[in-house]
């Protein structure tokens, strides 16, 4: 069954060639296993994960109508909030907390079948690209233990390339989502800025964060997407009317598509091997019908500027929830309420959250608003119009995810510049709140996996998916394995 | 914009964060700040002349629902939550002491 995609998988439970019961065990079985390898999983929620497996086993056999993925174990980022089972978004801060409601998707998904089997590791808040930030330890890569799994979703890509997991929820405000993809060699879907609602995501940067599967293939992802999108009265910011349907088969070929290439991505600071594999991907797009231009992507020198101005401001302004009275981590010894709220946030963050905190308050204060946050808006509207431009030209854009394949534990923690200098083809894309699809496309000289992001114009997930299909129906880095891994 | 990133600027950074850093986070923040801020002092030389401010992807408008009564979360699950509790109640030190 460890073979078998999550739309397999579901469809194996539904003509009752096994149980949703055995499904679940058999997949606790192997993070129990493995997981103190990759330590992808904060949390393994057995006992419910149990109970809510017979619950849906006896709606199948009662002859309700579920969803492609009824019966599909699936594990969340530790920053969705689940209603009786901790979650910490890898912070101290948070310890012990448990959350009293479900976000949306978590009901979406108990709506369709799916089974919750744990919470996984992450940066800290979602602050960092390497999933090393969190008080929770670092997260392995399934592809070389010695290397990092990508972040801030690293958790979820690195259970499902080790095996443990068919699909998983992450998050992505920058990148969070597709890079971890790039770095494991996993399937995934960042969409549109409101097409999936963000009630019960815990905040990082609300104007950017969004929720998306990651999976192994886009077939699974699409169908997760499919189950978690559409309107949400509780969340304002969720306009897309209904949820997307991607039913409808791909035709295999993509005569009259236009992608563009941004040359100046492919110019400096990249590695040769990724370099490479992006351009044998657009030549796939290529042989399979579409048109691939080339083009210089305007803006580029400012964009890591203005997301982290961005990025951080709003960050400061979220985290100031925590004050160490109401829930998570509070200083024992603390007299005062000023000595409340400092200790406890001091003590509770680790540093790049209050690296990021401080970076915030820096450019929202007095004397510098003007000159860094307003002046990053301004950025943003400007690269925003860049984007509305090129989808006047193309139906969507081919570009790398990361400059580099994944990097050693603990080579660039220190380093928080050339960290940040790594989300530069990340991070425009969530400024201007576009959805975009990250695919496996090759492997580096040392066989760590390449990714490649096709971003398309907001609300484009259907022509995107399409896409993907046509790529992957024709590649198979999507089924490729860890050397190590017996699924 | 050269900004002098000197003890006097961490120590109203620590205020405006609510937070209070040991010797070896002002020393490593100093220099990251530095570094960083000094990297996003680069959209200076962006001409934005004219150029709206953009704080959200899209451009959103109200969402109204029914002003209608819902229920409340169960007060005993959210007080489990807190560090420090009564019965009833989240307890805080004090605000106000005497003299005050």
């Amino acid at each position: 069954m460890f073979e078998l995609s999550a739309l397999e998988l579901s469809a194996l439970i539904c003509e009752k060639k096994m149980s949703v019961t055995e499904a679940v065990r058999a997949y606790i079985d192997v993070i129990k296993k493995s997981d103190n390898v990759y330590n992808a999983f904060v949390a393994i929620s057995e006992e419910k994960a149990l109970a809510v497996a017979a619950d849906v086993q006896k709606r199948i056999d009662a002859g309700e109508k579920l969803s492609p993925l009824a019966g599909v174990p699936i594990a969340l980022k530790d920053n969705i909030s689940t209603l009786g089972i901790p979650t910490t978004c890898s912070s101290k801060m948070l310890s012990g907390y448990t959350p009293v409601y479900s976000a949306t998707v978590v009901d979406r998904l108990e709506q369709a079948g799916l089974i919750v089997l744990g919470k996984l590791n992450m940066d800290e808040f979602g602050m960092g690209g390497s999933s090393e930030t969190g008080f929770s330890g670092t997260v392995k890569n399934p592809w070389d233990v010695s290397r990092v799994a990508g972040g801030s979703s690293g958790g979820c890509a690195a259970a499902v390339a080790g095996g443990e997991i068919p699909l998983t929820l992450g998050s992505d405000t920058g990148g969070s989502i597709r890079q971890p993809c790039s770095f494991c060699g996993t399937t995934g879907i960042k969409p549109t800025y409101g097409a999936v609602s963000r009630y019960g995501l815990i905040a990082y940067a609300s104007s950017m964060d969004q929720i998306g599967p990651i999976g192994r293939d886009v077939d699974d992802c699409a169908a997760l997407l499919s189950v978690i999108s559409g309107f949400d009265r509780k969340d304002s910011t969720c306009v897309i009317k209904k949820p997307f349907d991607f039913r409808s088969a791909s035709s295999g070929d993509l005569s009259g598509v236009k992608i563009g290439l941004p040359r100046n991505y492919l110019e400096d600071g990249i590695d040769s091997s990724v370099k490479n594999a992006i351009l044998t991907a657009a030549k796939e797009f290529e042989d399979s019908g579409a048109v691939v231009e080339e083009f210089e992507m305007p803006l580029t020198s400012y964009m890591i500027a203005a997301y982290y101005i961005i990025a951080c401001a709003e960050a400061s302004s979220n985290l100031s929830r925590y004050d160490g009275l109401k829930y998570g981590y509070r200083n024992p010894d603390a007299k005062s309420l000023a000595d409340v709220y400092k200790l406890s946030r001091s003590e509770g963050f680790g540093l790049e959250v209050k690296r990021r905190i401080m970076l915030g308050s820096f450019v929202l204060s007095s004397g510098y608003y003007d000159a860094y946050y307003k002046k990053a808006l301004k950025a943003r509207a400007l690269i925003k119009d860049a984007y509305n431009k090129l989808f006047e030209l193309y139906d969507m854009v081919l570009s790398p995810i990361a400059p580099t394949t994944a990097y050693k534990l603990g080579e660039n923690i220190n380093d928080p510049m050339k960290m940040y200098l790594g989300d530069i083809y990340s991070v425009s894309v969530n400024l201007a709140g576009l959805p975009a699809v990250a695919l496996p496309c090759g492997f580096d000289e040392s066989g760590l996996p390449i990714g490649f992001q096709l971003v398309g114009d907001a609300f484009s997930e259907n022509k995107l998916v399409d896409t993907a299909r046509v790529y992957q129906h024709r590649t198979d880095f999507h089924k490729r394995k860890p050397p190590q891994i017996a699924f | 914009m050269k900004i002098e990133i000197d003890d006097k600027l961490i120590t109203y950074l620590e205020d405006l964060s609510g937070l209070a850093l040991i010797d070896d986070e002002k020393t490593r923040l100093k220099g990251d700040l530095k570094d960083v801020l000094g990297h996003m002092a680069s959209l200076s030389e962006l001409n934005t002349e004219g150029v709206p401010e953009r704080s959200h992807p899209f451009d959103n408008v109200n969402a109204f629902r029914e002003d209608s009564a819902e229920p409340s979360f169960d007060r005993e699950l959210i007080l489990k939550n807190a560090p420090n509790r009564n019965d009833e109640m989240i307890i805080a030190p004090k605000t106000l002491y005497d003299g005050e």
